[in-house]
């Protein structure tokens, strides 16, 4: 049994699809890459795990359990947690209680969970008290990187983490993929920067048009002439 | 010269002022939660003001302990007029609240009519004597209004940052999606939100009962001062309503001081005509108000 | 017999005249989703206005130009739209809920106006006596004639705005309306037209406050409860079909009977309960605003097909 399986799944927003007879499945302590074309359906695809999306087919298993059409508060709970690629910051918010806002269904004393982050994260201890959104867009993404690992999930969704960012804070959001993955949590990532993203892999899926194309470990998509013409630059 | 300054219209502006900031934040808050203009806000003010007159002249409690009542009235009346007519209109587009709100508005000014009539009914009868220091007066009322007003929003600042549920309505006014995707319980803060800004306009309401009289248009004749207020403090942010409405509440007593000569700067009856300049100032250079809130 | 035939008569006229106004609202509200709640404003300035320029002079107010009624229902128009033009350039590149607030300001600021420069429209006493069309005319015959007269309008009115409806103009308001970005993307002048269609419902509300005071041959600040006016032509729009001429001509007579109708229950209760009744009224009409809104938010005659799927409601 996979960490979590995605099950042959149909669905879109409103009344269009975009995936078509989907399947993918991240194992435990996984690092599992989505990349594909512009358009391919990859974040939908992220959605879809997230209660984002109308599903009208397949099913979504975690740990064993079906988790197809639950609302997100629902999927949160169970350990999965998501990063959005855009807004996923609360600007207003100092980083602190952007931090305390992803521990929010905690009731336990989560100050251990706020060393990691900030230890994960070293500059955002020290503008802990500014507003997120007067921070970076580096660090913007640490403070949403950091907000999702508060409730300690077993799976971190992570859409395209380095999208818009220098190639300096690319390294290090890489990096901090690494260092998380090290310490046990399973990450399905969908980059745009697939070269990079695939080095760090376990497994990748290609999609196109929402459907599978390629499935295959890190290093054999990126050695493979075909996926690496289909795309490339990334 | 300096003390009629202060005594008529400084003082004055500032209790208007508090009474408009505590409109304002009501306003302000639901916005940011529920993302529409509350047209109704102004008539939740007055039910506010008539709801203390019952326990006034119907059990003989003085005005400031006949709030508890009424503010606790209101909010429960706010929860339960979302749950009634706004709730099922949230997934459509924003107007259409507006439009409700706007009906809710209508209900809420015509009972207190049907109930009340439309006379105009003081909470105490009889002319009150201003607290006299040396050239300075004040009356206990004004004193009562702007401490009130004072000890109301400081509790919500507080309230906002450092309880959970607090920070919790706030981030989701920043960005509700996320909200939901941190598990906040969004049904939770809105019940919350909804609470807060009714007991604010009970508050608000009664105060502007207290400084004058009872009638059904109370709270429609400020309403415009009160968004007006909101969105000079930028939509979304409370800090900003509070200073906005006191602002506003400020230069509408302001206007009408003799500044050049003896007639005053501004017709009094064209008091109303301060709020919509400013708010028209606004909508041309700077929707974002003073505090870069939502535009709305 | 004559009582009741007249009585149903003036109702049919004041219907005719609220229908004048929910068509002007439609014209903001159905084509471009602009929410007007100024609308007792624009009424009020087309109404003073016409009643200005045709009335005998005054020392009360402001007369003496004896222009001919037809002139003065035109002037109204002209007026009414002078006051929407710049709250709309204003307001329309900001989202709706700043034009509905600015609306009921400048309606809240005409009022104050107009209730104070009494050297131009009167003050609290108004304006009166206003010349009619068929003045001095047989008075039974004269009310069926005006009738007539109002019946025309509407019909004009919603031949014009079929006609705008249908027309190139027509269906890039609704493209607009319907899909911001897409209409964007064209090039289209979102805001030019958005303006247009304002001032022209404005313009049309002026028209039927003009017929208004000419009808009651008086105007002042107690003529209509302003409030309720506005929120009784929202209802009718919403009630007869938001976004549909047709729905809003149903929409006008359907509420104003039913509005005149509980008049009549009302009339029938002891003094004392009557006038607090009356407010009961006001109770009941938002009341069944929040039950359309609920139940059937499309209205009556939801948006025919002008070319594009229908049942669009009031959202």
């Amino acid at each position: 049994m996979s960490l979590l399986e995605i099950d042959g799944i149909t669905g879109g927003y409103g009344d269009s699809d975009i995936l078509h007879d989907l399947s993918m499945r991240v194992e435990e302590g996984e690092v599992v890459v989505i990349v594909g074309p512009n358009g391919a359906g990859k974040s939908t695809a992220m959605k879809s795990v997230f209660g984002l999306l109308t599903i009208r087919g397949g099913a979504i298993r975690f740990k064993g359990e079906e988790i197809t059409g639950l609302k997100p508060d629902q999927i949160v709970r169970r350990g999965i947690c998501y990063v959005p690629q855009v807004e996923n910051v609360f600007p207003s918010l100092s980083v602190h209680e952007n931090l305390e806002m992803g521990a929010y269904l905690r009731r336990d004393d989560f100050s251990a969970s706020l060393d990691r982050v900030y230890d994960l994260f070293p500059p955002l201890k020290e503008k802990r008290r500014l507003p997120a959104g007067s921070l970076s867009g580096g660090q913007r993404q640490m403070v949403a990187m950091g907000r999702a690992l508060m409730l300690d999930p077993a799976l971190l969704l992570l859409d395209e983490p380095t999208a818009g960012l220098s190639p300096k804070f690319m390294d290090q959001i890489f990096d901090i993929v690494r260092s998380v993955n090290a310490q046990g949590v399973a990450i399905l990532m969908v980059e745009q920067n697939a070269k990079q993203a695939l080095a760090l892999a376990g497994r990748g899926y290609v999609l196109a048009t929402g459907r599978n194309r390629h499935e295959d470990t890190g290093a054999a998509l990126l050695a493979d002439r075909e996926v690496a013409e289909m795309f490339l630059g990334g | 010269m300096l003390m009629e300054f202060l005594n008529f219209y400084l003082i004055p502006g500032i209790v208007l002022g508090s009474i408009y900031a505590l409109g304002a934040v009501g306003v302000t808050l639901i916005y940011g939660v529920l993302r529409f203009a509350h047209i109704a806000h102004g008539d939740m003010m007055t039910t506010g003001a008539f709801l203390a007159l019952v326990f006034v002249h119907g059990l003989g409690w003085s005005v400031p302990v006949a709030l508890i009542p009424s503010i606790i009235l209101t909010a429960i009346l706010a929860v339960v007029l979302d749950r009634l007519f706004y709730r099922h209109l949230r997934k459509g587009a924003p107007i259409v609240m507006l439009m409700a709100s706007l009906g809710v508005g209508l209900m809420l000014r015509s009972a207190v009519q049907v109930i009340w009539g439309v006379d105009p009914i003081a909470y105490v009868s009889g002319i009150q004597r201003p607290v006299v220091y040396g050239e300075f007066r004040i009356f206990t009322r004004h004193i009562l209004i702007v401490v009130g007003a004072l000890v109301v929003m400081g509790g919500l600042h507080l309230f906002l940052t450092r309880a959970r549920l607090g920070k919790a309505m706030r981030a989701m006014s920043d960005n509700p999606t996320l909200a939901r995707l941190s598990g906040i319980d969004t049904d939770r803060v809105v019940m919350a939100t909804w609470v807060i800004a009714g007991g604010m306009a009970a508050v608000a309401g009664v105060f502007l009962g207290m400084d004058g009289h009872l009638h059904s248009m109370l709270g429609w004749h400020v309403l415009l001062a009160v968004f007006a207020a909101a969105i000079l403090g930028g939509v979304g942010n409370p800090l900003g309503a509070m200073l906005g409405g006191l602002i506003i509440g400020v230069v509408e007593e302001l206007a009408t001081y003799p500044w050049i000569g003896t007639a005053p700067l501004l017709e009094p009856t064209y008091k109303a005509g301060v709020a919509f300049a400013i708010l028209i100032a606004l909508l041309i250079w700077r929707p974002t108000g003073l505090f870069k809130g939502k535009v709305l | 017999m004559e009582g009741i035939l007249l009585y149903i008569v003036g109702v049919l006229t004041l219907g005719g005249i609220y229908a004048i106004l929910t068509l002007g609202l439609n014209a903001n509200w159905g084509f471009t989703g602009l929410l007007n709640i100024g609308i007792a404003g624009f009424f009020a300035t087309g109404a003073y206005t016409s009643a200005i320029l045709t009335s005998p002079d005054s020392a009360l107010y402001l007369g003496g130009f004896g222009l001919p009624i037809w002139l003065g229902w035109v002037a109204s128009m002209l007026t009414a739209g002078i006051i929407a033009w710049p709250i709309g350039k204003i307001c329309l590149r900001l989202r709706s809920d700043y034009l509905a607030i600015a609306t009921i300001g400048i309606a809240e600021l005409l009022r104050l106006v107009y209730r104070n420069e009494a050297w131009m429209t009167g003050g609290s006493r108004g304006i009166t006596p206003i010349p009619r069309p068929f003045d001095g005319w047989d008075p039974i015959l004269a009310q069926f004639l005006f009738l007539l007269v109002v019946a025309l309008v509407v019909l004009a009115v919603y031949l014009a705005l079929e006609r705008a409806a249908t027309s190139p103009w027509g269906r890039m308001m609704r493209a607009v309306r319907d899909n911001e970005l897409a209409a964007n993307a064209m090039g289209k002048d979102i805001e030019a037209r958005r303006l247009e269609a304002f001032v022209l419902g404005c313009m049309i509300m002026g028209l039927g406050g003009a017929v208004m005071s000419s009808y009651l041959k008086f105007f002042g600040p107690d003529a209509t409860d302003p409030l309720l006016a506005t929120f009784l032509v929202w209802l009718m729009l919403i009630l007869g079909g938001s976004g549909n001429n047709r729905g809003a001509v149903l929409g006008a007579i359907l509420v104003w009977f039913i509005w005149s109708g509980t008049e009549i229950v009302t009339g029938f209760l002891p003094d004392v309960l009557a006038s607090r009744a009356a407010y009961l009224r006001v109770f009941l009409i938002g009341l069944l605003l929040q039950l359309v809104l609920r139940f059937r938010p499309e209205g009556l005659l939801p948006e025919p097909l002008h070319g594009r799927k229908s049942g669009r409601s009031a959202g």
